[in-house]
């Protein structure tokens, strides 16, 4: 796509701007913080990618239990290792933005938290997602019987078809319900 | 390679296609087109045509890893336990249009229409129309091929629209930025290069252009003045990122309180107090010309005499010359210049000051009934929220915390509440026994009394030291701060109380605890205001002479100077020994790292109570706005940094989206409606004091209106059709009746068009529930051939 990720050419910046939800000064930005995390060798190259861990140091996404399933749904990478390219980063932000719609939000939000990529929740994903929110520790995790009737609610409420998984229109039907979503899931750089 | 099987599913609609499902079209049954022969996987023949996504081309690798033992042994089919079907099942499954996350569903869904028309027409002419094929392959040239198809398809839908209309679209879909680059090269190149080549454009065309390409500069160079102008930005980012939105809603309306200050104080100073500092009056006491630092405390002494207080402004008509050479002078005692001219213009202080509250006052009501509605609408919707806990998994987590501690934070809040949902859930069964109904209803009783008799002493308290400070005609400035002293006191310490009754009450659910103690703090607010309202404007003004007062519109605003003034003193101290100190104390004494929670309600609430003693002062004390804006200004930074060091967030849920809507409905149904009745009340009955004010000599304030209308209408500066518009529309109570009941047609019509909206949503909800139905059989009827033909190899294939 012909950037050098040492700079922003004036073209691809107002494609990248019609093409993402941010506007010209977030790019500037997510290009200065992505290129902070290049090599030195690296930052002449056209789309060089950075390895997940390196990406995972910004602080923003830190500590995020998410992270690493933010990082391989925006990941182009044919290895499925989760780096991305610069593209790929602006993806990433433009979906967390301010003016992204709901529906680009809860559909990549699914896609995060669908753990195994079937393109479907089912038990096995919802219950990874409740581990990611409650964290890992004992005293905070969900007893089996708990995590059951969870979800089995679950199931009740959103399952609409009743096949007993969540697939991408029930839950963004569940979303559309939920008016703190939308300013919930937001990174800002 | 026996094994060639053809696998085509042909499925013609989205499940979530919600608008066609009541249509009985043929080929809306799912199709399943079977060359009768065993499939597997992996001996997948080339001529299948593939549309499945990037990402989800391995799914088919992973499920094609399941031995072939296990695919045999199918019992519960029923049940649809997924992880025992046959991997041709899986797959199957895995691709159903529904599943295919948004890689064509989504961005399918919002282009319907043009799809079908593209397809129609164009590269898809051999295939049947509102088909997608899809099938399953790991082969790479496959691969390739279909995203090659993928895009191809997307561009096509793109094709047919507008460059812009495009560009939205485009943005709007769920691919990954070169993908999109690609589309849109494919799409939009040869658009760009004919108007880049056809030199045939008309010339206003080109105009447009040249604007829109100086206008996207501008707005360019633009952007960081107006980010920056984005208050307290950085600050509110950081706060979010460690205490969540919950915390952040307080800030928020702290934002918009101050929003509505700025717009109060600078349209009154624009059209009252600057014309009348043009010109300033005499001072007619020269003693009070010293000026002491208690008279910023209490507002008397020199600051009663300046533009703070109504007693200030002069009822003179400032008349501006148009003439070259003439001076600006009174109209009541030197006319300056002849005033049959048309050039004159006459600035009446008076009716400027009665028109601009009114006014301001309308402009507020405005603003905050369309916020109102517009947060109405966001937070509560047609449907009934009966997915409580799969909204709370789904669309709980903050992704702006980026804390380490706060990440924690949040996740054993989530644990909490969960678990408190869960438990309440399990629990519902288990009745609680007559005895405990009978003492929670008595400890409810107990508390309910306590609370509303302290209401009643403290308001009454309030009521005989205002009585008493009336009465001693204005002592020593210590006593003019009793007063406020005592009601912020009140204010502050009964809180406390009501929130050790809601610790003794325990409420079974945290929404409704909430509810009560704003109530709570709400009824003493309120009753505390109502008193001294009523001590105001019913004792002080019926004899204001007794009391010994020249002008009571100017004490009363000083009373609200010193209440505004002594509520915020008390908030410092509260913020001070309440969250500093007890941290101190609690780590050091009690050697508990505990903080103390921030209380978001309560501090809120105190919020609406000083913009409501703004809003009732603006009449008496034009200048309240900017004590107000100082006041938030000094309240946002001390709040943050006691945040940042002493508190942490509650561990309540506190759903910010329906709180916001609870308070601003709250700011404007007691807080401004009440201010503005007062005021209203004020303008419309009370005389006015006569030695001061711009309202001096007249009977009520609202008469210098009618003067002012009197006079315009005599010199002939109104045009004739608004006298017309004013007498047949506004003084006639026949057009107010009409615009009523439109007003109530429309709401009854719009609750008609919502309940049938309600019966709609059912009946599809019904109908995408048999739909699923349909595919489970359609599904069980698949792995039944499957298991056949696979039993018939096994028969056929000898060992």
């Amino acid at each position: 796509m012909g950037t050098t990720a040492s700079q922003l050419g004036k073209e691809s910046l107002s494609e990248y701007q019609e093409l993402t939800f941010l506007t010209k000064q977030e790019i500037l930005l997510a290009h200065k913080r992505f290129t902070e995390l290049l090599n030195k060798d690296e930052k002449d190259l056209s789309n060089a990618r950075v390895s997940m861990e390196r990406i995972l140091t910004l602080p923003e996404l830190k500590s995020n239990p998410f992270r690493k399933r933010i990082c391989h749904v925006f990941s182009t990478s044919d290895q499925k290792d989760g780096s991305l390219t610069f593209e790929d980063f602006l993806d990433l932000l433009s979906a967390f933005s301010d003016s992204a719609t709901l529906e680009i939000k809860s559909h990549y939000a699914f896609r995060i938290f669908d753990f195994d990529d079937d393109g479907t929740l089912d038990s096995a994903d919802l219950e990874k997602l409740v581990n990611c929110l409650t964290g890992e520790t004992d005293d905070t995790r969900l007893t089996s019987d708990e995590m059951r009737q969870l979800i089995s609610n679950i199931l009740e409420e959103s399952d609409i078809d009743k096949d007993g998984t969540v697939n991408l229109s029930e839950f963004q039907h569940v979303i559309s319900r939920s008016p703190d979503f939308v300013s919930s899931f937001k990174i800002v750089l | 390679m026996e094994q060639s099987a053809s696998f085509r599913v042909y499925i013609s609609e989205m499940d979530s296609d919600y608008e066609n499902l009541g249509e009985a079209d043929p080929d809306q049954e799912s199709l399943f087109q079977y060359n009768g022969k065993p499939v597997s996987s992996t001996q997948s023949p080339e001529n299948l045509q593939v549309y499945v996504g990037r990402e989800y081309s391995d799914i088919s690798s992973t499920s094609s890893d399941l031995t072939s033992d296990e695919s045999f042994d199918v019992e519960s089919i029923s049940s649809l336990q997924r992880h025992n079907w046959p991997t041709v099942s899986l797959k199957v499954l895995s691709s159903l249009p529904s599943r295919i996350a948004g890689q064509n569903s989504t961005a399918v869904n919002s282009l319907g229409s043009q799809l079908q028309q593209r397809q129609t027409s164009s590269h898809h002419s051999s295939q049947p129309p509102r088909r997608l094929q899809v099938g399953f392959s790991q082969d790479p040239v496959d691969n390739t091929n279909s995203e090659e198809n993928k895009t191809e398809q997307f561009a096509s839908s793109l094709r047919g629209l507008s460059l812009s209309e495009g560009m939205h679209k485009l943005r709007a879909m769920p691919l990954s930025l070169r993908d999109k680059m690609e589309i849109r090269q494919r799409v939009f190149s040869d658009v760009a290069k004919s108007g880049l080549l056809s030199r045939n454009i008309p010339y206003y065309n080109t105009h447009c252009m040249c604007i829109s390409r100086i206008w996207r500069h501008c707005s360019f160079r633009c952007l960081p003045i107006l980010s920056s102008l984005h208050l307290w930005h950085s600050t509110i980012k950081r706060l979010s990122g460690r205490f969540g939105t919950g915390v952040l809603s307080y800030f928020l309306f702290l934002r918009t309180l101050l929003c509505f200050n700025l717009l109060l104080f600078i349209i009154i100073g624009l059209f009252v107090v600057l014309p009348q500092a043009s010109r300033p009056p005499p001072l007619y006491d020269s003693h009070l010309n010293s000026f002491s630092a208690l008279d910023l405390l209490t507002g008397t002494g020199y600051l009663s005499q300046s533009m703070m207080f109504y007693g200030h402004y002069t009822n003179s008509n400032s008349v501006f010359c148009h003439n070259a050479g003439s001076i600006p002078g009174e109209s009541a005692d030197l006319p300056a210049c002849d005033i049959d001219r048309p050039q004159i213009v006459s600035y009446s202080i008076p009716a400027a000051y009665l028109f601009t509250i009114a006014i301001t006052f309308f402009i507020i009501s405005v603003i905050l009934v369309y916020s109102i509605s517009k947060s109405f609408g966001r937070s509560f919707h047609v449907l009934k929220s009966n997915g409580n806990l799969a909204v709370k998994v789904f669309s709980t987590w903050d992704f702006k915390l980026s804390k380490k501690a706060a990440v924690k934070f949040q996740s054993e809040k989530i644990s909490m509440q969960l678990k408190e949902l869960l438990s309440e859930l399990i629990r519902e069964e288990h009745q609680k026994s007559c005895m405990q109904h009978l003492r929670h209803l008595i400890v409810h009783l107990l508390s309910w009394i306590a609370c509303l008799t302290c209401i009643v002493l403290g308001t009454t308290g309030v009521y005989y030291l205002s009585e008493a400070t009336i009465k001693q005609d204005l002592g020593g400035p210590t006593q003019l701060l009793l007063l406020s002293a005592v009601v912020s006191g009140v204010n502050l310490l009964l809180p406390g109380l009501f929130n050790l009754c809601a610790w003794a009450e325990k409420y079974d659910s945290p929404s409704y605890h909430v509810y009560v103690s704003i109530f709570r703090n709400l009824l003493l607010k309120s009753s505390i205001i109502g008193v001294l309202c009523y001590c105001w404007l019913m004792r002080i003004v019926v004899e204001p002479q007794d009391h010994g007062l020249k002008c009571w519109e100017t004490s009363v605003g000083q009373e609200l100077y010193r209440l505004l003034l002594m509520d915020f003193i008390f908030t410092v101290l509260y913020t001070f020994m309440g969250e500093y100190l007890w941290r101190l104390y609690s780590k050091k004494v009690l050697k508990r790292d505990r903080k103390p929670v921030f209380d978001i309600a309560r501090n809120v609430l105190e919020l609406i109570y000083g913009q409501t003693l703004t809003w009732l002062g603006v009449l008496f004390a034009p200048m309240l706005p900017v004590v107000q804006i100082i006041k938030l200004i000094v309240l946002f930074y001390m709040k943050k940094s006691s945040l940042m060091l002493n508190c942490q967030a509650s561990k309540k849920p506190w759903r910010a989206s329906h709180m916001t809507t609870l308070f601003i409905s709250l700011l404007c149904f007691p807080s401004f409606v009440s201010a503005a009745m007062s005021i209203t009340y004020t303008i419309w009955s009370i005389k006015p004091s006569e030695g001061c004010g711009p309202f001096r000599n007249l009977t009520t304030m609202f008469q210098s209106g009618k003067l002012f209308a009197q006079e315009l209408k005599k010199s002939h500066r109104i045009p004739p059709w608004l006298i017309w518009v004013y007498n047949s529309l506004v003084a006639n109570p026949l057009f107010l009746f009409a615009i009523c009941g439109v007003f109530l047609l429309v709401i009854y019509f719009h609750t008609q068009v919502v309940d049938g909206q309600k019966k709609i949503i059912s009946r599809l909800e019904k109908q995408i529930e048999n739909e699923g139905k349909d595919k489970k059989f359609l599904i069980t009827q698949l792995q039944a051939i499957c298991e056949e033909t696979g039993v018939a190899k096994m028969v056929k294939r000898p060992h």
